[in-house]
């Protein structure tokens, strides 16, 4: 077994042979996500929270929950006030995330954010590893050797984009309703709602199963995958998921620029405690949101 | 005094008595003392015991008496309580509600059991009693009437104009709400209530709901419809603000099921006052239809009407449908089109990648169970 105990929680690490090891023990780690990337990655977690909890409630404010939560916190008014803040927050850390990428792409000139494959725009490879991976299913075909975003990581970094301009317009549109009536009728202000908690239902949805699966629960990653928390990973874990990725990182002798020291205790727990919690708040969420779907 | 004179006193009394012209009360109260006091100042007070008690002629006088007639004087109410749901209430209706025979006091004195603030407890004798009303089939009034408005300003705040029980339902000739003639029929109620409530009664004739009215239609809405009877709230307090939009909604199902759809619905319910409910938009006592120059839905009047609560309204900004319906493809086309087009991708989206994760599951746990293949093998 290829696990490594930094990224498991509660099953012990054990060697090929079999033989437990403790952790950080013998592994090298590389960077794989920077600080600002993680804190985006915090922010976006966070405020999405914030906005499924509150946003769940008010699409759902006929459910019992919703009204004993909106109670609970003092109101509807508060739930609208944490809703409209988080929407806020992430604003902002969206439109600095696309002010970084405008820089970096015109004043520094890195192309490569635009095209290759350290670049989220998909490209032929994705096309081929999503058929290889489908093939791979059903037992056709070897497992696709990704490079360093697979296809499902970008349709989740693509799914955010998409969410962020949908729901982030219609909200806003609600919002300032009569300023936004300036330049679109206000009948369209119904299609707003509309828009907004269906395609909200898609990213919590959306979020709270796939997301969750793709890159934490699934057993090769199961509890969670620590690399988004702590940015690093191991050797093997690079080897193993970013196969691409490393033989390029190995021949190009970039590799070792990427060393960094295992992570540390207090980083793993912090890690382990934002991410467990953000997953039970998430299925809680999303079972009172299916089965208010349904009664609907 | 010579004992002669007090000889002919006596002989005097002693033809007198027997004689034609009744005791005076002072004799009566030599055996009847214990009705003097309360006698004396009520409003009889100034009658003499023979007044009431005709049939008295002297003394001694016969056990059984027959009963004092108060419709010798009192013939209008004691007629109205003959023709009312009271008719059979007890042998002795009158003293049902005035209290004791010779303790009456008019309805002006503050000890009165008929006084205004008074009257509810003086109802609420039978009418606030549970297995009375259980027994009569009719509501347990008295507790719902004390809750209310009318109730807490009469008989907290002192507040003698508020309605009492009589206000509504008259004192004497108390009907049915099912007799025609009742104040508290349907057909009546709103001159009822319009009887200290004229502005509302006024706005409410002119509205949709009074028109309804008085062309008979059975489904138009009286006062009590919506303010309920007895436990009738003030309309600024929350509690009553909370329920107004399902009141309208038990007539107008649909316009309540649209309503739903909306923002303003989604907020309302999570117990939000400041949000528009129907009559923010609609009014209340003159409700009218959206095709009346007057109404305050009446497309001329929108910008007024949605800027109450939002500024800088435009022409543009209110033709937000607050009843859209995205099940109606006819009037609401867009709407429809955007319902289906994000069901689909929901679907679709979820509906996809729900199977791509299964699949991987299956697989990942297949591998986990067979002991994990070397690298890139099948």
């Amino acid at each position: 077994m290829k696990y490594d105990d930094v990224t498991t929680v509660g099953r012990p690490a054990t060697a090929p042979d079999g033989a437990p090891v403790s952790p950080d023990q013998g592994a090298r780690y590389y960077q794989r996500f920077s600080v600002p990337q993680r804190f985006l990655h915090g922010f976006l977690a966070v405020t999405f929270l914030g906005l499924a909890i509150t946003g769940l409630t008010l699409r759902f404010s006929a459910e019992g929950w919703a009204t004993t939560l909106a109670h609970g916190v003092g109101g509807f008014g508060t739930i609208l006030f944490f809703h409209l803040f988080s929407a806020v927050v992430l604003t902002i850390a969206f439109l600095i995330h696309v002010a970084n990428l405008v820089y970096r792409i015109v004043a520094r000139k890195e192309y490569g954010l635009v095209w290759g494959t350290n670049s989220m725009v998909p490209n032929l490879k994705d096309i081929q590893d999503f058929i290889a991976q489908i093939k791979w299913f059903f037992w056709r075909g070897p497992k696709p050797k990704f490079d360093r975003y697979a296809y499902w990581d970008k349709v989740d970094y693509w799914a955010v984009f998409w969410g962020m301009a949908i729901i982030g317009l219609s909200g806003y549109a609600m919002w300032f309703a009569p300023f936004f009536a300036r330049f679109i009728p206000g009948s369209l202000l119904n299609v707003a709602l509309l828009i907004h908690g269906e395609e909200a239902i898609l990213a919590v949805g959306f979020i709270f199963t796939i997301h969750f699966f793709n890159t934490h629960l699934r057993p090769d990653n199961f509890p969670m995958d620590m690399v988004i928390f702590n940015g690093r990973q191991s050797e093997e874990e690079l080897k193993e998921r970013h196969p691409e990725e490393y033989k390029r990182l190995v021949e190009s002798g970039q590799l070792e620029k990427l060393r960094v020291e295992a992570p540390p205790r207090w980083l793993q727990n912090f890690g382990r405690v934002f991410g467990t919690t953000a997953i039970v708040v998430g299925f809680i969420f999303l079972s009172l949101m299916i089965v208010a779907f349904v009664k609907e | 005094m010579n004992w002669s004179v007090l000889a002919a006193l006596a002989f005097a009394f002693a033809l007198d008595v027997p004689a034609a012209s009744p005791p005076k009360s002072a004799e009566c109260l030599t055996c009847h003392d214990d009705k003097g006091a309360a006698f004396q100042s009520s409003v009889h007070g100034s009658f003499s015991c023979t007044d009431c008690h005709t049939a008295i002629k002297g003394y001694p006088h016969p056990e059984n008496q027959a009963k004092v007639k108060c419709d010798t004087c009192h013939n209008d109410p004691v007629s109205g309580v003959k023709a009312s749901v009271h008719a059979t209430a007890s042998a002795q209706p009158c003293q049902g509600c005035h209290g004791d025979a010779h303790g009456i006091l008019p309805a002006s004195d503050p000890k009165s059991s008929t006084y205004a603030s008074n009257l509810p407890r003086t109802c609420g004798g039978c009418h606030g009693d549970a297995k009375f009303a259980k027994q009569h089939k009719i509501s347990e009034v008295y507790s719902m009437y004390m809750d209310s408005i009318h109730g807490f300003a009469l008989t907290k705040d002192g507040l003698l104009v508020a309605a009492s029980c009589s206000s509504c339902h008259g004192s004497h000739k108390i009907l049915s709400k099912r007799d025609p003639a009742s104040r508290t029929n349907r057909a009546n109620i709103a001159e009822t209530c319009g009887k200290c409530h004229a502005g509302p009664n006024r706005d409410y004739q002119a509205g949709i709901h009074g028109q309804g009215m008085a062309t008979g239609d059975a489904r138009a809405p009286v006062c009590t419809n919506c303010h309920t009877s007895h436990q009738i709230a003030d309309v600024r307090t929350a509690s009553w603000q909370m329920k107004t939009t399902a009141t309208c909604g038990s007539c107008h199902g649909e316009q309540l099921k649209t309503y739903h759809d909306t923002f303003h619905a989604q907020v309302s319910a999570l117990g939000y006052i400041e949000t528009a409910r129907c009559w923010d938009c609609h009014g209340f006592h003159d409700i009218r239809p959206a095709n009346d120059q007057k109404s305050t839905i009446a497309k001329a009047n929108l910008e007024a009407t949605c800027g109450k609560c939002h500024s800088g309204v435009t022409k543009s900004f209110v033709s937000y449908q607050p009843h859209a319906d995205r099940h109606n493809r006819q009037d609401y086309p867009i709407l429809w089109a955007s319902s289906i087009f994000m069901n689909m991708l929901l679907a679709s989206v979820l509906g996809f990648f729900a199977l791509h994760t299964l699949l991987w599951l299956m697989r990942s746990l297949s591998d986990r169970r067979k002991g994990r293949p070397a690298e890139g093998e099948i």
